[in-house]
């Protein structure tokens, strides 16, 4: 009867987002009286995750899950759910957990609702609070099967520590063939990526080209943050796709974003609204993003930026 | 090959979001409907293989009556037939479960959806559908290539991209990168015309149940005013920053 929850790892490391999801799943178990069970896969040490409400942990290693492959990792939650007599699974809101929850709804029967954002209002019709029309609006959903799926979004429900000690147990379920097979992974390292980041440092055609993007760079540095850009950015070529975040793009939860030399049109601030605290720099103070953002500093991105390098390089030193 | 490519039926990014009904139903009222931008990038790339590969190209929905216009655009950008299954879509389960009939009776090999639907955001119609078929899947796939019943994607992925071979029959759940912006096609004449005269069948639901419920909606409580910060004195957001957002 236990709260299943996908714990996700990288190089053997715990994912700030499976904490997250660790931390939401303990909140079910709560409302619910049960315990929390969560799922690892190729995790080295697992007992940080008692830390964050989890009383036993299904420790899978096996290399042939090295790469990622939904329809494996769905198994492995399917059977792991139907082991613990699972009534409510969570999953985070990655990519990764994105493209496996769909087929891990069908395997299980479970209603699957996604973009989660607090904990169940209700669990009995079980009803959560989801974002819906891209953070325009929120819709109050409820899950009408015997098993639940939630997806959850992510930095809203937020870590809570939570002391409890986590029992490990060995867990080697069966794998379904792969016909999906992952023939290299081109992956940037030792760069914060937008999923991941507390911070995201964005530009827009406001900074003119793509040779002025070293400010951005070096902005993003400082404060060890990820570096976002609009769309018309990305689609002149002057950044990756990759790097293109609003309602068409990837979507930005974080603590801090800020906008430099963005209009703030309603597509890009669709995308962004889930953060936090929006900082938006821009020579026009009738800029829409001055009605979207908590901060703002009305100038000339090539002056002021900077200028905050430097000041927050000063504020660094001293911390 | 045959392609089927799913259209979901989506209100324009600039719209105003609005609930009427006691806050139960999203408000129509002026509302300027579009083909789902990821659904677009995926039909236009299906044009690609029909044009290049001779693949026939067909798209549906699951929606009422008033979808039809969205159809329609979507024949004038090319696509060979359309479907429409006569039914309110619910969630994405039920959805899934519509299209299904659709893909197994019309023996499709390769059917493009949208990673997500800018509506609701679900992103579970490719990947339960898929699973539901017991077909190949590949979720945010931002470039595609078919050579007989092989199929290379790529895949994006959290700080970064992965590929993958895989074979048909296959889903996907597309979004830029599949093709270019500036590959989008707006319809020419021509194609509205041509659009008029092609099929547009619509078929009737299985009735399959949907198994989430959207009760109501709300919309996020309104922002407070921005404070400024004066451009000679960056230190201070510096400063709100970190005593008072307690962000850095
Ligand atoms: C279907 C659709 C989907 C879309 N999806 C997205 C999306 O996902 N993401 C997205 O970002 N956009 C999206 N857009 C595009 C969106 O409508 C805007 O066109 C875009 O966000 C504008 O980008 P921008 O702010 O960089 O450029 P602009 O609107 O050109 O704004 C540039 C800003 O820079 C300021 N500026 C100029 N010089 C300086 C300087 N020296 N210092 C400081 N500021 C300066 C200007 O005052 C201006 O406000 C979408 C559009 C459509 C139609």
């Amino acid at each position: 009867m236990s709260v299943l929850v996908y714990t996700e790892s990288d190089k053997g490391t715990f994912k700030k987002i499976a904490l997250e999801a660790a931390s939401y799943a303990k909140a079910i178990a709560d409302k619910m009286g049960t315990t929390v069970t969560a799922v690892t896969v190729n995790a080295d040490d697992t007992s940080v995750l008692g830390n964050y409400g989890v009383d036993k942990v299904l420790k899978v290693n096996d290399s042939n899950l090295d790469a990622f492959n939904a329809k494996s990792y769905a198994s492995v939650m399917q059977q792991a759910a139907e082991k613990e007599g699972a009534k409510v699974v969570v999953v985070s809101s990655s990519a990764d957990s994105k493209y496996m929850a769909p087929v891990l709804a069908v395997n299980l029967n479970a209603g699957y609702a996604s973009n989660v954002v607090e904990a169940p209002s209700n669990t009995s019709p079980f009803t959560v609070k989801r974002n819906v029309f891209t953070n325009k609006a929120f819709a109050n959903t409820t899950i009408d099967t015997d098993v639940k799926l939630v997806g959850l979004s992510k930095n809203a429900f937020g870590v809570v520590e939570n002391s409890a000690s986590a029992t490990e147990e060995a867990f080697s379920p069966s794998l379904p063939e792969s016909t999906v097979n992952v023939e290299s992974v081109d992956k940037v390292t030792g760069k914060v990526t937008i999923a991941d980041a507390e911070i995201v440092v964005s530009g827009g055609r406001g900074l003119k080209g793509p040779e002025n993007w070293g400010m951005i760079e070096d902005l993003a540095d400082v404060l060890g943050a990820a570096t976002a850009c609009s769309k018309p950015v990305s689609d002149l070529g002057w950044r990756p796709h990759s790097e293109h975040v609003g309602q068409t793009g990837k979507p930005v939860a974080s603590n801090l974003y800020i906008a430099v030399g963005i209009s703030g049109a309603i597509q890009h601030l669709a995308g962004i609204n889930a953060s936090k605290v929006k900082v938006v720099i821009n020579t026009d103070p009738e800029a829409p993003f001055f009605k979207a953002a908590d901060y703002g500093i009305v100038g000339d991105a090539f002056e002021v930026v900077p200028k905050l390098i430097e000041e927050l390089k000063t504020f660094k030193a001293q911390q | 090959m045959k392609i089927l490519v799913c259209i979901s039926h989506v209100p324009d990014t600039t719209s105003k979001i609005n609930f009427t009904d006691g806050d139960t139903k999203f408000d129509t009222n002026g509302v300027q409907f579009v083909i789902n931008p990821n659904d677009e990038f995926g039909l236009t790339r299906a044009m690609w293989f029909k044009e290049k590969q001779g693949a026939s190209v067909d798209v549906v929905n699951v929606g009422g009556a008033e979808t039809e216009p969205t159809l329609r655009k979507a024949l004038a950008i090319g696509a060979d037939t359309a479907t429409r299954v006569n039914t309110e879509a619910k969630d994405g389960m039920q959805v899934a479960k519509e299209l299904a009939k659709v893909v197994q009776d019309g023996g499709y090999d390769l059917v493009i959806a949208g990673r997500e639907s800018i509506d609701y955001n679900g992103g579970m119609v490719p990947g339960m559908l898929a699973t539901l078929l017991d077909a190949n899947f590949v979720n945010n796939c931002i470039s595609l290539e078919v050579d007989g019943t092989s199929a290379k994607a790529v895949r994006e992925i959290d700080g970064g991209k992965e590929s993958v071979s895989t074979s048909l029959p296959l889903v996907i759940g597309g979004q830029k990168g599949l093709v270019e912006e500036s590959d989008l096609r707006i319809p020419n004449m021509r194609g509205i015309m041509m659009a008029r005269k092609k099929p547009l069948n619509v078929v009737e639901p299985t009735n399959a149940s949907a198994e989430t419920t959207s009760a109501s909606f709300e919309k996020p409580a309104p922002k407070g005013d921005v404070k400024l910060v004066d451009a000679d004195n960056v230190g201070e957001l510096v400063n709100l920053l970190h005593n008072e957002a307690k962000v850095i």
